[in-house]
């Protein structure tokens, strides 16, 4: 039953949400994960006998077993681009993130400020920022680091911006009744209401932007990096067409991303427990 | 403040009113152009004393839930004056002398339910030790000292409205404000929380206005009964309830009970009649029996 919910959740008896909150036991983890880890692996060992078996091109689809070797083999270089690259994807979550909560606040706290820019800012949202990149790698700097946080960070700064929006002002009107009932103040309401209750859509942006940073940074360096880049690493072994070291490298692009996503995963479970409780809970 | 005992209910009680509504009314603006401004409230007086446990019931649209709100300064009047304890209601609501329970529970969920109560401690800055104890002694009056560290989410819709409750009555309020409280809940439940409400207007000696569309609840918690009637909203009737003060199940089986639970009906659809035909407001009298 959240603030927002008028239907009374008969929301079963407590023991049994004592059950819930047990969490799964290993053997129920397993039997979970196992479908997920079964197809994983099976569809490895089947693009590795398609290639096989078909006698596919390495420069078209190289094995994964080609793949593993050309990753294992380059692991020292491949880690070096892979570190720069991840430099420029937390630079551009640091800037895009802080500017797009700062500028979220704002519109949401005056009306003035909301009528003018949100409607740009949904705008935004929906042109392809990526199509600049090639721009801001003249305005910032084309062997920067600089310039490829710049285009994560402004990729970033809309979700970010329109969400926390949302999420401040997503506060229910009875919840809003009740601080006026107690004469709360203007700071107590946007602490203890708003800003709880923006803090589920701010996440959801988070999520969102920890894969559009990675993206960003990588278009970014297409455009124009140092060899000591994923974006660059990638680029320059699809033209030698040695597709097992750009696939190498587009592994670790992978890792960034996903291990990103996961990490704002798992700070949302300390931050805001109750939003991922409930998504769990009985309805 | 009352005496729990006290068999007969109070208009003739002294003391300044808790209440105190004269000429009371609230128009509605258009709400798109072309229609017609809407007569929410109009002409209400009414006074309620210490200890009372009023009820406001009509149909939708009679502004009950409307007036309610105006007792507690969520909502402005376009007209009349309204008073709580001897002030203007922006005064006592900004002196916090009121807590109010809505039909849903508005708990928090980033909160636990003792952490939910606390919430009107924290924002008059009592101290945190004070706070968790008032908070304690709120949780165990409404029967949930065992569930402070629950989170809203874990607990029934009963249980929630309790702890909605126990959050309104944290700052010892000398009113509570409820609107439909129990709406949402299925009529066992609801029925176990008007004795969970009763036991607690005894304890506390609280004055309680109560907005409700039950008409056997409104007869079996309530000293008085508001009956009102819509387009405009109005008061058409107030039945002072003579049961015995003290309430339990087998109120619910007095013959008194029965008629005054007719009466009310009545005057319902009295006041429903009225205001179709335009008629002047009918007083009801003579019941049988």
């Amino acid at each position: 039953m959240t603030v927002s919910a008028p239907s009374g959740a008969n929301a079963a008896d407590v023991s049994a949400v004592g059950t819930i909150l047990r969490g799964p036991t290993i053997g129920e983890r397993i039997r979970e994960w196992s479908p997920a880890v079964i197809l994983f692996f099976g569809a490895l060992a089947s693009w590795e006998l398609v290639v096989r078996v078909f006698r596919i091109k390495q420069f078209i689809l190289p094995s994964p077993v080609a793949i593993g070797v050309a990753w294992w083999t380059y692991l020292p270089e491949l880690a070096s681009a892979a570190r720069y690259t991840f430099i420029e994807v937390i630079g551009g979550l640091a800037i895009g993130v802080t500017a797009g909560l700062l500028a979220g606040a704002l519109t949401a706290r005056y009306v003035a400020v909301r009528e003018a820019a949100l409607p740009f800012a949904i705008a935004a949202n929906s042109i392809p920022i990526i199509a600049f990149a090639p721009i801001f790698n003249i305005w910032f700097g084309l062997d920067t680091q600089f310039s490829k946080m710049m285009i994560a960070a402004v990729l970033v700064f809309f979700p970010v911006m329109i969400n926390t929006v949302r999420g401040l002002l997503s506060a229910p009107a009875p919840a809003l009744e009740l601080m006026r009932s107690f004469a709360a103040s203007e700071r107590d309401i946007f602490l203890r209401v708003r800003m709880p209750s923006a803090v589920p859509y701010i996440f959801t942006a988070l999520r969102i932007s920890a894969t559009l940073a990675t993206i960003g940074a990588i278009i970014g360096e297409y455009f124009g990096a140092p060899k000591v880049s994923l974006g660059q690493y990638i680029v320059t072994y699809t033209s030698y067409l040695n597709f097992e070291r750009s696939w190498g490298a587009i592994i670790f692009a992978s890792a960034i991303g996903m291990g990103l996503y996961v990490v704002v995963v798992l700070v949302e479970r300390i931050v805001a427990p109750w939003a991922a409780d409930r998504s769990t809970a009985p309805t | 403040m009352t005496d729990a005992t006290t068999s007969t209910p109070s208009p003739g009680m002294t003391g300044s009113p808790v209440v105190s509504l004269v000429g009371v009314s609230k128009v509605f603006p258009p709400t798109s152009p072309g229609s017609r401004p809407v007569d929410a409230l109009t002409e209400i007086d009414l006074t309620i004393q210490p200890g009372e446990f009023v009820s406001l019931i009509g149909p939708s649209g009679c502004g009950k839930s409307t007036l309610l709100r105006v007792i507690g300064d969520l909502t402005p009047v376009t007209g009349g004056m309204v008073m709580v304890n001897g002030k203007s209601a922006s005064e006592a609501r900004r002196g916090r002398e009121y807590g109010m329970v809505f039909q849903a529970p508005v708990l928090f969920d980033w909160r636990s339910v003792l952490e939910n109560v606390e919430l009107p401690l924290q924002i008059t800055g009592r101290p945190a030790r004070e706070r968790a104890g008032r908070a304690r002694e709120m949780l165990d009056l409404v029967e949930l000292g065992e569930f402070t560290n629950h989170r809203p989410w874990q607990l029934s819709g009963g249980m929630q409205q309790r702890v909605a409750i126990a959050r309104a009555l944290a700052l010892d309020p000398d009113l509570l404000l409820m609107d439909e409280p129990f709406g949402a809940l299925d009529e066992m439940t609801r029925e176990r929380m008007n004795l969970e409400l009763l036991r607690i207007w005894e304890r506390t000696g609280t004055t309680v206005v109560f907005v409700t569309h039950s008409i056997p609840e409104a007869v079996f918690l309530s000293t008085r009964v508001v009956v009102m009637s819509a387009r405009p909203g109005r008061i058409t009737e107030i039945v002072d309830v003579d049961l015995p003060r003290r309430r339990d199940v087998d109120t619910r089986e007095l013959e008194r009970y029965f008629e005054l639970v007719t009466h009310v009906r009545t005057a319902l659809r009295r006041g429903e009649s009225a205001s179709t035909s335009g008629t002047a407001r009918v007083r009801a009298e003579g019941l049988s029996g």
